[in-house]
This record gives C-alpha cells, structure tokens and sequence, in this order.
C-alpha cells in the first residue's frame, strides 16, 4: 500500500505549495537524469545522482522562508536549486569549473560540502550568528546517515543544546554510505533518537512523502523562529541510482532493493494525490515536462558556452588581496600560458 | 611475477600482509563488500573474513584512533584513508597520538600501523579529492612517510611498511593507479624503507622526485636528452621521511645541480627542507642555486584548472633550464 494514500486534500497547505511541491520534485529528477546522461556522455565530470531524494531536498527547502540558509553536502544540489542557486552553476561545478561555485548575493545557500559531516557545525554557526544578532533567521543543514558517524555531527548537535540555536539538522538516510549500509552506522533504531542525548529535539518522517517533510520542517522553522530551539529531522529515503558516477552499486546491494522504493516513488505519489484533488492531469504533466527539458537543455548550453577555463580563477579568490608573492605566482602562469599554444592569453 | 598496475600491486601486497601475519587486518570506509572505493581491496574480505577486512562506520578519526589500540594491544591495522582530502577529520589522532604513543611512553607503547592514503591530483576528481598535503605528515615527527611512482615499488614498500616497528602513512599516487603495468613478484619481497632510488642516471643536473611526478619528469628528462639538452640523473625519493640523504648529497655532489619536482604546493613542501639541506650540505659542489618546481600557493582548484596548478611539462623544463643556465 502507498504510503500517502492521501484521499482527502490537505487543509494546511495551499494548492500553490502543492503545486510548488510537485514541479520542483519533476524538475531536479529531470535535471538528474540529464547530468547522468552528461557524465556519461563526458561533458560533466563525477556526479552524485540524487533521484530518489526529491521530496527531501524539494519539501524541507520550500518549507523554509527565503531568509533561512541552506547547508548543503554534494548530494543537496537540488536544494541548492530549489532556494535559488541558478541551474547552471550546479552543471559548472560538476564539470569542474570555478564558476559554478558562485553564489548569488541574495541566495543564502553555503557551499558545498564534501568532506562528510563538516557542514553542521557550520549550519549551527549560521544560526547561532543569526539568534546572537537578533535576526529572525534559520538555518537548514544537510547530512546523510553516514555523516552520524564523524564527530562534526555530534559536535555541532551539542552546540545546538547548548546554546538553543535555531537550527535544523535534516538527514536523508539513504539507506547507504556508498556501499557500506545503515546498521554497519550505528547501532541505534534511528538517526532521530541521537537528538535526545544532546537535549535536541529529533523526529523521523517518511522522506518520500513531501507533503510529510514539509510539515515537519515547517513545524522545526516556526519553533526554531520562536526561540524554541534546533530540531534533528530524519528522513527516510532511498537513492535509486548509485553513490556517484564512478560507483557500481550492484557491488553492494540487490537491485529489488530499488525497485520496492520506486513503488513508493515521492513524485508518483503526489501526482496521484494532485490528480485526485483535480489540480493536475496529463495535459499539465505534458506542458511540465517540456518546459523543464528546455530549461535544463538552456542551462547546459550556458554551461558548455563558457570557453575556456581562465586560469586567474586559481588565484583570485583565495585571499581578500593577492599577496606579492601569489602576485609573482600569477604572473608567471599568466607568462606560461602565453607561450603556451592554444591559448588565447 | 604478474604484470599488474599499481593499485593491483597494493591488492596484491595487501593479500600477502593479511596471508603472511594473523595479526594484520584492514579497516576503512567501503574496502570490504566494496572492495575499496579503487578496488585495493578486492576480494580481500572473500579471502579473509569480515573480522579481517573491517568495514567502519564512516569516521576517520574512529579508524585512527581505534586503530592506535589495536596496535597497541597486539594487532597491526592497516587503514584505508578513502581520499587525502579526508584524512583531516583524524589528523588529531595521527599528529598527537599515532606519531607519539612511543614518545609518550618511553617506549613501553608504540603504534605499528599502515595508513594507505590516495593522493595527488589529475584524475579529474570533484573537490577536495586532489590533496598532496604530505607536508603535514611529513612534519610531524614520529611518522614514517612513503610513496612509490611505479607497481614494483608500491608491493615492496608496501610489505614493509606493513612490517615496520613504527607508523607509516602510505601515500598512493591515484593518478597512476592504472596509468602502466609492471612486472611484480607473485611472493612477497619489501623495498627498503627509507632509500631512494635513482631512476635515471645522469651528469649534468639531478632532478628530485616522487609519487606521480616521477612519470613526468623521467619522459622530459628523455625529452630533453634526445635533443641535445642537458643530461638529467632522476631521484625517485619514495619514502619522503626520514629522507634518504645519502642518494640525494651523492646525486647532487656528481652534478653540482637540483630541482625537486612535487605537487604539491611550494611553501613549505618538501622541497623546501631538500632544498635547505642541499643548501647546507652540499654548497660547495653546487652551481646553482637549488630550484623547486611545485604547485602554485594555493587551493587545489576544481579539476578544470588542475593541469595548470601541479608543475606543467614547461615550468618543470623551465626548471631545470634555469639551473642549467644560471
Ligand atoms: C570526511 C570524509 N570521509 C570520507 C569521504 C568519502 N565519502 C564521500 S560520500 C561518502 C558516503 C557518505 O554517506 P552519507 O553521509 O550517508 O551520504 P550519502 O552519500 O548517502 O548522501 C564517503 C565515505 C568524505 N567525502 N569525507
């Protein structure tokens, strides 16, 4: 049986959220499946597919307020997306471009994250930042199960009972690290129950519902709002594909496995519910569809009409001012790449 | 002997290790059902059991620290770290307690162990998987440092850092992981920690190198041979601390010139302490002053702009013309 057989049209959320919920779900699965294609194809670099993972990365950052931060892994690109990071800086920073780690001044989204777990003392610090100046602001932090593994995580939940801080520490438990599974982890039921020992509220959803996610986030922003401290959500969810690009997950887990969560696909689900209430059909799937293929067909070619890479890039942003010794490094690169053919310095 | 690239030649050094003491067992992040996230470790859990090849939980300081008690106590860990870019959430457990539990305890303790670390650049990885900070490890006393440039070396270095009374970081060049085949030995052998080698004779300038680079640096060095350049003696330095002086005074009091040639970046790199040494020891036979060819003093970039961070075929020629003219 579905898990939101969902017969009744919800009260507290608006026809836009809902539609909102589900568009955004199409278009990171869209995105998805097209930088798969691209990795393969060799016009983007490694990349960590996230299908699977929509209605968490889609229903915990919709429920935030455009003033909250996003704290993203390299898996969270989607979020990154659905709080206003443009497309192709994603396909930038996959393909191993500098310009795709730009980040819009009025898009409070941290970069990503790669080494595990080291992103939520930092979502802490945000927010602690934001209670100490008395800015009504929270901040979202993203981690997988594997993450509940290293210190950071711990750390960062204890700073966040200390101190009230309101933060969010949402974990898509995949299910998996790479290939090594949930319970090699930890030896706990839940990510949810660790909360308790650090005085932090912690709850556990489904992650494949959105409509779920979304109240559960929303709930933790209005206590975190109110003063009522950091809130530890673990989301149940699966990636369908593997880790990333150079990953063969037929190594480690058994193709069924995937097949009975696609059963309980978050974006079937909530197609199925919006049909029943009569806010979607096939026209409008159509007309989605199409208009998501032609916005990542569009950001691909912006991604693929940079040129070449420039090469100041590895020097200009690593401190406020170039010292006089990166100076003399840069000029002799700049000297090295006249001489060299091909370019055009 | 068996024509196998470098990270079959850790397979294969790693099966030994794991056959030829009880006490040795692997610990890492994937390197069982895996295999490793490069396959080092295939097959080894099928061959060894799970008590031997041990997935972790995903924590490199939970290896690292565990593992200082495991060897403590009787056992000889060999770590996987899964990328160097990841090594630093143990770093606190290899500066204070991995390199010093012999200081510490007057010798009463000490922490035999092997942590395998991939490392280096230009695989066209995402972020933070291309670091050769070697320096951090090299500068922490109490820590034996090794990186092979070719399979043969790697088995052997391997085997005898696995065999060594003291913790050794092993750092495998990923970029030649499967770059080229070698003939290894089926049965176990060790290469000497603690010796260079001198891959290429030559008279006129002695370039020093290790892990990937060495590759580069010997195909120039032919390079500029075959048309009339300057003879090149190449030093493979392979273990990085303590280094071998007696192969590098000896190379450079025959040519009377150096240049190291590493990824990572210049301040501070190894080359720095080479090039001190040289300096102190060897001045009167020099020519020239000592020159570094290193990556530019600043984050390893996305992989983009890699090619053009690490030495380049022309800085490194650069390099050595420098000193051939100075
Ligand atoms: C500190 C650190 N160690 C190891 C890695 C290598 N690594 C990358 S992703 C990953 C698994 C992460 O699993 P999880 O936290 O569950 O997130 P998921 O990838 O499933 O989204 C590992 C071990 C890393 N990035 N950082």
């Amino acid at each position: 049986m579905a898990d939101t057989a969902m017969l009744r049209k919800p009260s507290d959320v608006t026809d836009d959220v809902l539609l909102n919920l589900y568009t955004e779900m199409v278009r990171l699965r869209v995105f998805d499946r097209r930088c798969v294609r691209l990795q393969r194809a060799g016009r983007i670099g490694t990349y960590p597919p996230l299908e699977g993972q929509e209605a968490c990365q889609v229903a915990s950052t919709l429920a935030l307020r455009r003033q909250d931060f996003v704290v993203p892994t390299y898996r969270d690109y989607g979020a990154m997306m659905v709080h206003g990071v443009p497309m192709e800086h994603i396909l930038m920073y996959w393909n191993g471009r500098a310009e795709g780690c730009e980040i819009p001044d009025d898009v409070n989204v941290f970069p990503i994250a790669v080494p595990i777990a080291t992103q939520l003392p930092h979502a802490a610090g945000l927010a602690w930042a934001a209670k100490l100046r008395g800015i009504d602001q929270v901040a979202l932090g993203f981690f997988g199960d594997g993450a509940s593994s290293e210190g950071d995580f711990h750390e960062a939940l204890n700073f966040a009972g200390v101190f009230q801080i309101p933060v969010i520490f949402f974990c898509e438990n995949n299910q998996y690290a790479i290939s090594v599974p949930f319970r090699r982890q930890t030896a706990t039921q839940t990510i949810a129950e660790k909360a308790a020992a650090y005085g932090v509220r912690g709850v556990r959803v489904n992650g494949q519902d959105a409509l779920e996610v979304y109240r559960a986030v929303r709930s933790a922003v209005e206590q975190a709002a109110a003063g009522g401290g950091p809130t530890l959500i673990e989301a149940l969810t699966y990636r369908y594909g593997a880790h990333t690009t150079s990953d063969d997950p037929s190594k480690y887990r058994d193709p069924s496995e995937a097949d009975a969560w696609r059963e309980r696909d978050p974006i079937v689900q909530l197609r199925q519910s919006l049909v029943s209430w009569g806010l979607w059909d096939d026209e409008a799937e159509t007309e989605l569809l199409e208009r998501l293929e032609s916005e990542v067909t569009a950001a691909v070619a912006r991604m693929e009409a940079l040129g070449p890479p420039n090469p100041d890039h590895l020097f200009d942003c690593v401190y406020a001012e170039l010292s006089p010794h990166l100076e003399r490094q840069r000029r002799a690169l700049r000297a090295e790449l006249k001489d060299w053919e091909g370019t055009d310095q | 002997m068996t024509e196998r690239t470098l990270i079959q030649a850790v397979n294969s050094a790693l099966q030994d290790a794991l056959a030829g003491d009880e006490r040795v067992l692997l610990l890492g992040e994937d390197i069982g059902v895996n295999g490793g996230v490069f396959r080092a470790t295939e097959g080894l859990l099928e061959m060894f059991g799970e008590h031997r090849v041990v997935d972790t939980p995903l924590s490199e300081a939970g290896i690292l620290g565990t593992a200082v008690g495991l060897a403590a106590n009787g056992l000889i860990p060999i770590a996987e770290i899964q990328f160097m870019g990841f090594i630093y959430p143990g770093f606190e457990q290899l500066v204070a307690h991995v390199a010093r539990l012999r200081t510490r305890s007057r010798g009463r303790y000490s922490a035999p162990m092997v942590v395998r670390v991939p490392y280096g650049g230009r695989i066209r990885a995402p972020e933070l998987h291309s670091d050769s900070t070697e320096t951090y490890f090299i500068h922490t006393p109490g820590l034996t440092v090794v990186t092979p440039s070719n399979p043969y070396d790697a088995k052997g270095l391997l085997l005898a850092a696995a065999a060594s009374p003291d913790p050794v970081i092993f750092l495998e060049p990923m970029h030649i992981y499967r770059a080229f085949r070698q003939e290894v030995p089926d049965d176990p052998y060790t290469v000497p920690l603690g010796q260079a080698a001198v891959v290429k004779p030559g008279k006129d300038v002695t370039v020093i190198s290790w892990g990937s680079m060495v590759r580069d640096v010997a195909k120039i060095a032919e390079a500029m041979e075959g048309s009339g350049g300057p003879s090149v003696e190449l030093v493979d330095l392979r273990t990085l601390s303590p280094i071998d002086e007696d192969t590098v005074f000896a190379s450079v009091r025959r040519t009377g010139r150096a240049v190291i040639v590493h990824e990572a970046v210049q301040s501070l790199g190894l080359g720095a302490e080479l090039a001190a040494r040289i300096s102190e020891f060897c001045i009167l036979d020099l020519e020239a002053p000592v020159t570094r060819v290193a990556a530019w003093d600043v984050p390893p970039p996305l992989f983009r702009l890699e090619d053009w961070h690490v030495p380049t075929e022309a800085r490194i020629r650069a390099g050595i013309e420098r000193v051939m003219t100075f």
